[in-house]
Protein backbone atom coordinates (compact mmCIF):
# COMPACT_ATOMS: atom_id res chain seq x y z
CA UNK A 1 0.00 0.00 0.00
CA UNK A 2 0.91 3.57 -0.95
CA UNK A 3 0.00 6.59 0.75
CA UNK A 4 1.57 10.17 -0.63
CA UNK A 5 3.47 12.44 1.75
CA UNK A 6 5.37 14.92 -0.14
CA UNK A 7 5.60 14.91 -3.66
CA UNK A 8 8.56 13.60 -4.14
CA UNK A 9 7.23 10.26 -2.57
CA UNK A 10 6.73 9.73 -6.16
CA UNK A 11 9.02 9.11 -8.90
CA UNK A 12 9.67 10.73 -12.33
CA UNK A 13 7.82 8.07 -13.78
CA UNK A 14 5.32 6.90 -11.27
CA UNK A 15 4.48 10.88 -11.75
CA UNK A 16 4.16 10.80 -15.75
CA UNK A 17 1.28 7.99 -15.34
CA UNK A 18 -0.29 10.01 -12.74
CA UNK A 19 -0.28 12.76 -15.13
CA UNK A 20 -1.46 10.67 -18.14
CA UNK A 21 -3.87 9.18 -16.39
CA UNK A 22 -5.28 13.08 -15.20
CA UNK A 23 -5.42 14.17 -18.62
CA UNK A 24 -7.03 10.85 -19.97
CA UNK A 25 -9.94 11.28 -17.52
CA UNK A 26 -9.38 15.09 -18.51
CA UNK A 27 -10.92 13.62 -21.44
CA UNK A 28 -12.90 11.10 -20.88
CA UNK A 29 -14.65 11.57 -17.48
CA UNK A 30 -17.82 9.53 -18.15
CA UNK A 31 -15.69 6.71 -18.60
CA UNK A 32 -13.88 7.32 -15.20
CA UNK A 33 -17.77 8.09 -13.48
CA UNK A 34 -18.32 4.47 -11.79
CA UNK A 35 -14.68 3.59 -11.02
CA UNK A 36 -14.65 4.38 -7.68
CA UNK A 37 -18.38 2.87 -6.80
CA UNK A 38 -18.99 1.42 -3.38
CA UNK A 39 -16.05 3.09 -2.28
CA UNK A 40 -15.38 6.16 0.29
CA UNK A 41 -13.03 8.82 1.11
CA UNK A 42 -12.66 10.07 4.56
CA UNK A 43 -11.68 13.81 4.51
CA UNK A 44 -10.09 14.32 7.59
CA UNK A 45 -9.49 18.32 7.67
CA UNK A 46 -8.18 19.15 11.50
CA UNK A 47 -8.66 23.23 10.11
CA UNK A 48 -10.31 24.98 7.90
CA UNK A 49 -9.27 24.37 4.01
CA UNK A 50 -12.69 24.88 1.90
CA UNK A 51 -10.66 24.77 -1.58
CA UNK A 52 -8.87 21.44 -0.78
CA UNK A 53 -11.31 19.81 0.78
CA UNK A 54 -13.95 20.33 -1.78
CA UNK A 55 -11.27 19.43 -4.22
CA UNK A 56 -10.55 16.23 -3.11
CA UNK A 57 -14.57 15.46 -2.13
CA UNK A 58 -15.43 16.80 -5.60
CA UNK A 59 -12.54 14.64 -7.24
CA UNK A 60 -14.54 11.26 -5.48
CA UNK A 61 -17.74 12.07 -6.42
CA UNK A 62 -16.84 12.26 -9.87
CA UNK A 63 -15.26 8.91 -9.71
CA UNK A 64 -18.66 7.32 -7.99
CA UNK A 65 -17.70 7.21 -4.92
CA UNK A 66 -18.91 8.74 -1.46
CA UNK A 67 -17.47 11.08 0.70
CA UNK A 68 -17.27 11.41 4.52
CA UNK A 69 -15.77 13.65 7.16
CA UNK A 70 -14.48 16.25 9.28
CA UNK A 71 -13.64 20.05 8.26
CA UNK A 72 -12.35 21.15 11.77
CA UNK A 73 -10.92 20.03 14.97
CA UNK A 74 -13.50 21.25 17.03
CA UNK A 75 -16.18 18.79 15.26
CA UNK A 76 -13.84 15.54 15.32
CA UNK A 77 -12.94 13.55 18.31
CA UNK A 78 -9.73 15.72 18.75
CA UNK A 79 -11.50 18.22 20.62
CA UNK A 80 -11.82 14.82 23.07
CA UNK A 81 -8.26 14.36 23.34
CA UNK A 82 -7.66 11.34 20.95
CA UNK A 83 -4.34 10.78 19.11
CA UNK A 84 -3.99 10.81 15.29
CA UNK A 85 -2.87 7.30 15.40
CA UNK A 86 -6.23 6.49 17.14
CA UNK A 87 -8.23 8.08 15.15
CA UNK A 88 -6.90 6.59 11.63
CA UNK A 89 -7.29 3.29 13.03
CA UNK A 90 -10.79 4.12 13.34
CA UNK A 91 -11.27 5.94 10.37
CA UNK A 92 -9.44 2.65 8.60
CA UNK A 93 -12.60 1.11 9.85
CA UNK A 94 -15.47 3.25 7.55
CA UNK A 95 -13.15 3.93 4.58
CA UNK A 96 -11.47 3.29 1.64
CA UNK A 97 -8.77 5.99 1.35
CA UNK A 98 -8.14 9.10 3.57
CA UNK A 99 -7.14 12.73 2.60
CA UNK A 100 -5.78 14.45 6.65
CA UNK A 101 -5.57 17.97 6.49
CA UNK A 102 -3.27 18.96 10.32
CA UNK A 103 -1.74 22.20 11.94
CA UNK A 104 1.35 19.81 13.37
CA UNK A 105 3.56 18.99 10.75
CA UNK A 106 4.38 15.32 10.77
CA UNK A 107 0.70 14.09 11.46
CA UNK A 108 -0.07 12.71 8.28
CA UNK A 109 2.86 10.68 8.53
CA UNK A 110 1.86 9.46 11.69
CA UNK A 111 -1.31 8.28 10.34
CA UNK A 112 0.18 5.98 7.15
CA UNK A 113 2.54 4.44 9.73
CA UNK A 114 -0.67 3.16 11.77
CA UNK A 115 -3.47 2.97 8.76
CA UNK A 116 -4.75 0.03 7.11
CA UNK A 117 -5.99 2.61 4.44
CA UNK A 118 -3.97 4.97 2.21
CA UNK A 119 -3.50 8.69 3.21
CA UNK A 120 -2.85 11.67 1.09
CA UNK A 121 -1.39 14.49 2.91
CA UNK A 122 -3.74 17.35 2.52
CA UNK A 123 -1.45 19.89 4.02
CA UNK A 124 0.36 19.38 7.18
CA UNK A 125 0.98 22.99 8.83
CA UNK A 126 4.06 24.83 7.18
CA UNK A 127 5.64 21.42 5.74
CA UNK A 128 3.98 19.89 2.92
CA UNK A 129 0.58 20.38 0.62
CA UNK A 130 2.18 17.37 -1.98
CA UNK A 131 -1.26 17.38 -3.81
CA UNK A 132 -1.10 21.63 -4.28
CA UNK A 133 2.44 20.69 -6.10
CA UNK A 134 0.98 17.71 -8.06
CA UNK A 135 -1.66 20.55 -9.42
CA UNK A 136 1.24 22.43 -10.62
CA UNK A 137 2.64 20.32 -12.31
CA UNK A 138 -0.49 18.93 -13.92
CA UNK A 139 -1.06 22.52 -15.18
CA UNK A 140 2.14 23.31 -16.59
CA UNK A 141 2.48 19.60 -18.05
CA UNK A 142 -0.44 19.80 -20.03
CA UNK A 143 -0.58 24.07 -21.19
CA UNK A 144 2.95 23.71 -21.58
CA UNK A 145 3.39 20.35 -23.22
CA UNK A 146 6.50 19.49 -20.96
CA UNK A 147 7.88 20.11 -17.57
CA UNK A 148 11.28 20.40 -18.84
CA UNK A 149 13.55 23.63 -20.76
CA UNK A 150 11.46 26.19 -18.82
CA UNK A 151 12.38 29.47 -17.33
CA UNK A 152 10.23 29.98 -14.29
CA UNK A 153 9.46 32.89 -12.21
CA UNK A 154 8.34 32.93 -8.85
CA UNK A 155 7.21 36.03 -7.52
CA UNK A 156 5.86 37.16 -4.08
CA UNK A 157 6.57 35.50 -0.92
CA UNK A 158 9.24 33.16 -1.20
CA UNK A 159 10.68 32.98 2.12
CA UNK A 160 7.35 31.42 4.01
CA UNK A 161 5.82 30.20 1.34
CA UNK A 162 5.43 26.06 1.47
CA UNK A 163 3.88 26.32 -2.12
CA UNK A 164 6.78 27.36 -3.94
CA UNK A 165 9.52 25.61 -1.63
CA UNK A 166 7.54 22.43 -2.71
CA UNK A 167 6.94 23.23 -6.59
CA UNK A 168 11.17 23.82 -6.92
CA UNK A 169 12.12 20.68 -5.33
CA UNK A 170 9.80 18.76 -7.69
CA UNK A 171 11.05 21.15 -10.48
CA UNK A 172 14.76 20.22 -9.92
CA UNK A 173 14.22 16.79 -11.08
CA UNK A 174 13.32 17.40 -15.06
CA UNK A 175 15.94 19.06 -17.55
CA UNK A 176 17.16 22.48 -18.32
CA UNK A 177 14.76 24.31 -15.53
CA UNK A 178 16.16 27.81 -14.64
CA UNK A 179 14.45 29.91 -11.95
CA UNK A 180 14.00 33.53 -11.50
CA UNK A 181 13.39 34.41 -7.90
CA UNK A 182 11.38 37.82 -7.76
CA UNK A 183 10.95 39.39 -3.84
CA UNK A 184 11.12 41.68 -1.35
CA UNK A 185 14.60 41.77 0.43
CA UNK A 186 12.42 40.93 3.17
CA UNK A 187 10.34 37.86 1.36
CA UNK A 188 13.90 36.52 -0.25
CA UNK A 189 14.16 32.55 -0.93
CA UNK A 190 15.51 30.83 1.52
CA UNK A 191 19.45 30.29 1.72
CA UNK A 192 19.28 26.64 2.26
CA UNK A 193 17.07 26.80 -0.94
CA UNK A 194 19.50 28.81 -2.99
CA UNK A 195 22.30 26.21 -1.80
CA UNK A 196 20.33 23.39 -2.63
CA UNK A 197 20.17 24.23 -6.27
CA UNK A 198 23.82 25.26 -6.61
CA UNK A 199 24.88 21.77 -5.82
CA UNK A 200 22.79 20.53 -8.39
CA UNK A 201 24.01 22.83 -10.94
CA UNK A 202 20.13 24.39 -11.41
CA UNK A 203 20.74 28.36 -12.69
CA UNK A 204 18.76 31.01 -10.64
CA UNK A 205 18.35 34.68 -9.82
CA UNK A 206 17.19 36.58 -7.48
CA UNK A 207 15.53 40.26 -8.80
CA UNK A 208 13.73 42.63 -7.20
CA UNK A 209 11.43 43.86 -10.07
CA UNK A 210 8.87 42.22 -11.72
CA UNK A 211 9.29 44.24 -14.55
CA UNK A 212 13.09 43.70 -15.08
CA UNK A 213 12.31 39.97 -15.85
CA UNK A 214 8.82 38.98 -16.79
CA UNK A 215 9.77 38.99 -20.46
CA UNK A 216 12.14 36.16 -20.15
CA UNK A 217 9.82 34.00 -18.53
CA UNK A 218 8.07 30.72 -19.29
CA UNK A 219 6.12 30.73 -16.39
CA UNK A 220 4.92 33.32 -13.90
CA UNK A 221 4.18 31.35 -10.37
CA UNK A 222 2.66 34.55 -8.35
CA UNK A 223 1.48 33.87 -4.32
CA UNK A 224 0.13 35.73 -2.05
CA UNK A 225 1.82 37.64 0.96
CA UNK A 226 -0.20 36.26 4.00
CA UNK A 227 -1.20 38.26 6.48
CA UNK A 228 -0.51 35.51 9.39
CA UNK A 229 3.08 35.33 8.71
CA UNK A 230 3.87 38.56 9.72
CA UNK A 231 4.23 39.73 13.75
CA UNK A 232 3.27 43.25 13.18
CA UNK A 233 0.63 44.68 10.74
CA UNK A 234 2.89 47.80 9.63
CA UNK A 235 5.27 44.94 7.79
CA UNK A 236 2.38 43.05 6.24
CA UNK A 237 0.64 46.58 4.50
CA UNK A 238 4.05 47.62 3.76
CA UNK A 239 4.70 44.65 1.75
CA UNK A 240 1.07 42.91 0.46
CA UNK A 241 1.12 45.46 -2.39
CA UNK A 242 4.67 44.88 -3.26
CA UNK A 243 3.96 43.34 -6.51
CA UNK A 244 0.35 43.52 -8.33
CA UNK A 245 0.58 42.01 -11.74
CA UNK A 246 -1.79 44.35 -13.81
CA UNK A 247 -2.08 44.97 -17.51
CA UNK A 248 0.36 47.26 -18.03
CA UNK A 249 2.93 44.71 -16.24
CA UNK A 250 1.69 41.92 -18.20
CA UNK A 251 2.56 43.56 -22.18
CA UNK A 252 5.86 43.19 -21.04
CA UNK A 253 5.39 39.37 -20.67
CA UNK A 254 6.04 37.20 -23.98
CA UNK A 255 2.44 35.57 -25.39
CA UNK A 256 2.65 32.20 -24.26
CA UNK A 257 3.75 32.73 -21.06
CA UNK A 258 1.43 31.51 -18.30
CA UNK A 259 0.19 33.00 -15.16
CA UNK A 260 -0.14 30.56 -12.09
CA UNK A 261 -1.65 31.25 -8.94
CA UNK A 262 -2.28 28.98 -5.90
CA UNK A 263 -5.31 30.56 -4.74
CA UNK A 264 -7.07 32.54 -2.82
CA UNK A 265 -5.89 35.70 -4.43
CA UNK A 266 -6.08 39.08 -2.57
CA UNK A 267 -5.24 41.49 -4.59
CA UNK A 268 -1.66 39.91 -6.01
CA UNK A 269 -2.91 39.43 -9.64
CA UNK A 270 -5.56 42.47 -10.69
CA UNK A 271 -8.60 41.33 -11.95
CA UNK A 272 -8.21 42.87 -15.34
CA UNK A 273 -5.62 40.44 -15.80
CA UNK A 274 -8.03 37.45 -15.52
CA UNK A 275 -9.63 37.59 -18.92
CA UNK A 276 -6.21 37.51 -20.68
CA UNK A 277 -5.71 33.96 -22.50
CA UNK A 278 -1.88 33.61 -20.05
CA UNK A 279 -3.96 33.72 -16.79
CA UNK A 280 -4.25 29.83 -16.67
CA UNK A 281 -4.95 29.81 -12.29
CA UNK A 282 -8.72 29.21 -12.55
CA UNK A 283 -7.87 26.28 -14.96
CA UNK A 284 -5.06 25.35 -12.18
CA UNK A 285 -8.02 24.64 -10.45
CA UNK A 286 -9.59 22.36 -12.30
CA UNK A 287 -6.55 20.44 -12.87
CA UNK A 288 -6.23 20.31 -9.37
CA UNK A 289 -9.49 17.96 -9.25
CA UNK A 290 -7.94 15.88 -12.02
CA UNK A 291 -5.15 15.27 -10.50
CA UNK A 292 -6.88 14.41 -7.11
CA UNK A 293 -9.22 11.97 -9.35
CA UNK A 294 -5.68 10.21 -10.94
CA UNK A 295 -4.43 10.15 -7.26
CA UNK A 296 -7.21 8.56 -6.07
CA UNK A 297 -7.81 5.51 -8.52
CA UNK A 298 -3.98 4.92 -7.95
CA UNK A 299 -3.18 4.54 -4.30
CA UNK A 300 -7.03 2.22 -4.81
CA UNK A 301 -5.34 0.18 -7.27
CA UNK A 302 -7.89 0.86 -9.51
CA UNK A 303 -5.25 1.33 -12.73
CA UNK A 304 -3.89 -0.34 -15.44
CA UNK A 305 -0.53 0.00 -14.03
CA UNK A 306 -0.60 -0.17 -9.95
CA UNK A 307 2.53 1.50 -8.26
CA UNK A 308 5.30 -0.45 -7.10
CA UNK A 309 5.32 -1.39 -3.38
CA UNK A 310 7.74 0.90 -1.69
CA UNK B 1 50.24 12.31 36.56
CA UNK B 2 47.13 11.04 37.87
CA UNK B 3 47.08 7.26 36.99
CA UNK B 4 43.68 5.28 36.34
CA UNK B 5 44.52 1.70 36.79
CA UNK B 6 43.42 -0.85 33.85
CA UNK B 7 40.01 -2.34 33.33
CA UNK B 8 39.46 -6.33 33.15
CA UNK B 9 36.63 -5.85 30.69
CA UNK B 10 34.54 -2.98 28.92
CA UNK B 11 35.37 -0.35 27.25
CA UNK B 12 37.69 2.80 27.09
CA UNK B 13 36.20 5.49 24.94
CA UNK B 14 39.29 7.64 23.80
CA UNK B 15 39.53 11.00 22.39
CA UNK B 16 36.17 12.78 23.68
CA UNK B 17 36.38 16.42 23.27
CA UNK B 18 37.50 17.75 26.47
CA UNK B 19 34.83 18.75 28.78
CA UNK B 20 32.25 16.13 27.07
CA UNK B 21 32.67 13.27 28.99
CA UNK B 22 29.93 13.89 31.68
CA UNK B 23 27.64 14.68 29.02
CA UNK B 24 28.54 11.13 27.37
CA UNK B 25 28.34 9.77 30.60
CA UNK B 26 24.76 10.74 30.96
CA UNK B 27 23.67 10.25 26.97
CA UNK B 28 25.09 6.40 27.15
CA UNK B 29 23.01 6.43 30.44
CA UNK B 30 26.28 5.28 32.28
CA UNK B 31 24.86 6.25 35.61
CA UNK B 32 22.11 3.96 35.76
CA UNK B 33 24.67 0.95 34.95
CA UNK B 34 25.84 -0.93 38.31
CA UNK B 35 29.39 -1.17 37.20
CA UNK B 36 33.02 0.88 37.44
CA UNK B 37 32.96 4.15 35.36
CA UNK B 38 36.36 6.07 35.74
CA UNK B 39 35.93 9.70 34.00
CA UNK B 40 39.31 11.34 33.13
CA UNK B 41 38.61 14.50 31.96
CA UNK B 42 41.78 17.02 30.10
CA UNK B 43 44.37 14.57 29.83
CA UNK B 44 47.25 15.57 27.94
CA UNK B 45 46.95 14.38 23.95
CA UNK B 46 48.99 14.99 21.15
CA UNK B 47 46.49 14.62 18.36
CA UNK B 48 44.02 17.10 20.64
CA UNK B 49 46.18 18.90 23.27
CA UNK B 50 43.24 18.18 25.75
CA UNK B 51 40.87 15.17 25.58
CA UNK B 52 38.68 13.64 27.81
CA UNK B 53 38.35 9.88 28.18
CA UNK B 54 35.71 7.23 30.21
CA UNK B 55 37.05 3.75 31.10
CA UNK B 56 33.80 1.39 31.59
CA UNK B 57 33.87 -1.95 32.93
CA UNK B 58 31.13 -3.71 31.76
CA UNK B 59 29.47 -6.44 29.46
CA UNK B 60 30.83 -5.60 25.69
CA UNK B 61 26.77 -5.75 24.45
CA UNK B 62 25.40 -3.29 27.05
CA UNK B 63 26.66 0.19 25.05
CA UNK B 64 24.54 1.27 22.12
CA UNK B 65 26.85 2.78 19.86
CA UNK B 66 24.62 4.25 17.75
CA UNK B 67 24.08 6.90 20.16
CA UNK B 68 27.90 7.47 20.22
CA UNK B 69 27.80 7.28 16.54
CA UNK B 70 25.35 10.34 16.76
CA UNK B 71 26.91 12.35 19.67
CA UNK B 72 30.83 12.52 18.20
CA UNK B 73 31.90 10.03 15.67
CA UNK B 74 35.92 10.53 16.14
CA UNK B 75 35.42 8.90 19.58
CA UNK B 76 37.55 6.25 19.55
CA UNK B 77 36.00 2.96 20.84
CA UNK B 78 38.50 0.55 22.96
CA UNK B 79 37.02 -2.92 23.23
CA UNK B 80 39.00 -4.52 26.55
CA UNK B 81 38.84 -7.90 27.47
CA UNK B 82 41.38 -10.04 30.09
CA UNK B 83 42.91 -6.36 30.58
CA UNK B 84 43.80 -5.72 26.45
CA UNK B 85 42.57 -3.98 23.67
CA UNK B 86 41.08 -6.98 21.54
CA UNK B 87 39.04 -4.59 19.33
CA UNK B 88 39.11 -0.92 18.06
CA UNK B 89 35.87 -0.22 16.83
CA UNK B 90 35.11 2.84 13.87
CA UNK B 91 32.14 4.79 14.89
CA UNK B 92 29.73 5.68 11.83
CA UNK B 93 27.22 8.44 11.95
CA UNK B 94 23.88 5.87 12.51
CA UNK B 95 21.20 6.65 9.37
CA UNK B 96 18.53 6.77 12.38
CA UNK B 97 18.23 7.68 15.66
CA UNK B 98 15.35 7.34 18.41
CA UNK B 99 14.65 8.47 21.51
CA UNK B 100 17.86 10.17 21.78
CA UNK B 101 17.10 14.00 21.50
CA UNK B 102 13.51 15.55 20.98
CA UNK B 103 12.52 17.69 18.43
CA UNK B 104 12.44 20.96 19.30
CA UNK B 105 10.02 22.35 16.44
CA UNK B 106 6.67 23.30 18.20
CA UNK B 107 4.25 22.53 15.36
CA UNK B 108 5.61 19.29 14.94
CA UNK B 109 2.87 16.31 15.72
CA UNK B 110 5.64 15.24 18.11
CA UNK B 111 5.02 17.98 20.39
CA UNK B 112 0.84 16.68 20.91
CA UNK B 113 0.74 12.58 19.90
CA UNK B 114 1.25 10.91 22.84
CA UNK B 115 3.50 7.84 22.97
CA UNK B 116 5.56 8.81 19.40
CA UNK B 117 8.96 7.84 19.52
CA UNK B 118 11.20 11.09 18.48
CA UNK B 119 13.37 9.87 15.64
CA UNK B 120 15.90 11.67 13.37
CA UNK B 121 17.57 10.73 10.54
CA UNK B 122 20.51 11.31 8.98
CA UNK B 123 19.63 13.24 5.29
CA UNK B 124 23.16 14.56 4.44
CA UNK B 125 25.99 12.56 6.12
CA UNK B 126 28.76 15.19 4.18
CA UNK B 127 26.94 17.89 6.69
CA UNK B 128 26.50 15.53 8.93
CA UNK B 129 22.56 16.76 8.71
CA UNK B 130 19.56 15.16 10.84
CA UNK B 131 16.22 15.94 11.01
CA UNK B 132 13.24 14.99 12.51
CA UNK B 133 10.91 11.89 10.73
CA UNK B 134 7.77 13.56 10.78
CA UNK B 135 8.02 17.44 10.39
CA UNK B 136 11.62 17.27 8.69
CA UNK B 137 13.57 19.69 11.39
CA UNK B 138 17.01 20.05 11.54
CA UNK B 139 18.39 19.10 14.52
CA UNK B 140 20.47 22.42 15.71
CA UNK B 141 22.55 20.94 18.32
CA UNK B 142 23.57 17.19 18.76
CA UNK B 143 24.83 17.45 21.91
Amino acid sequence: MRHLMSPLDFTTGELEQLFALANDIEQHMDRYAHICEGKKLATCFYEPSTRTRLSFEAAMLNLGGKVLGFSDAGSSSASKGESVSDTIRVISCYADICAMRHPKEGAPMVAATRSAIPVINAGDGGHQHPTQTLTDLLTIRSLKGRLSDLTIGLCGDLKFGRTVHSLIHALTRYENIRFLFISPEELRIPSYMTEMLREKGIGYEEVIRLEDCIGSLDLLYMTRVQRERFFNEEDYVRLKDFYILDKEKLALAGPDMLILHPLPRVNEISVEVDEDPRAVYFKQAQYGVYVRMALICTLLGLTDQPLQEK
Amino acid sequence: MLNVGKIEEGFVLDHIKAGKSLSIYHHLQLDKLDCTVAIIKNARSNKMERKDILKVECDIDTLNLDILGFIDHNITVNVIKDGRIVEKRQLSLPKEIKHVIKCKNPRCITSIEQGLPHIFVLTDPKKEIYRCKYCEEKCRQRW
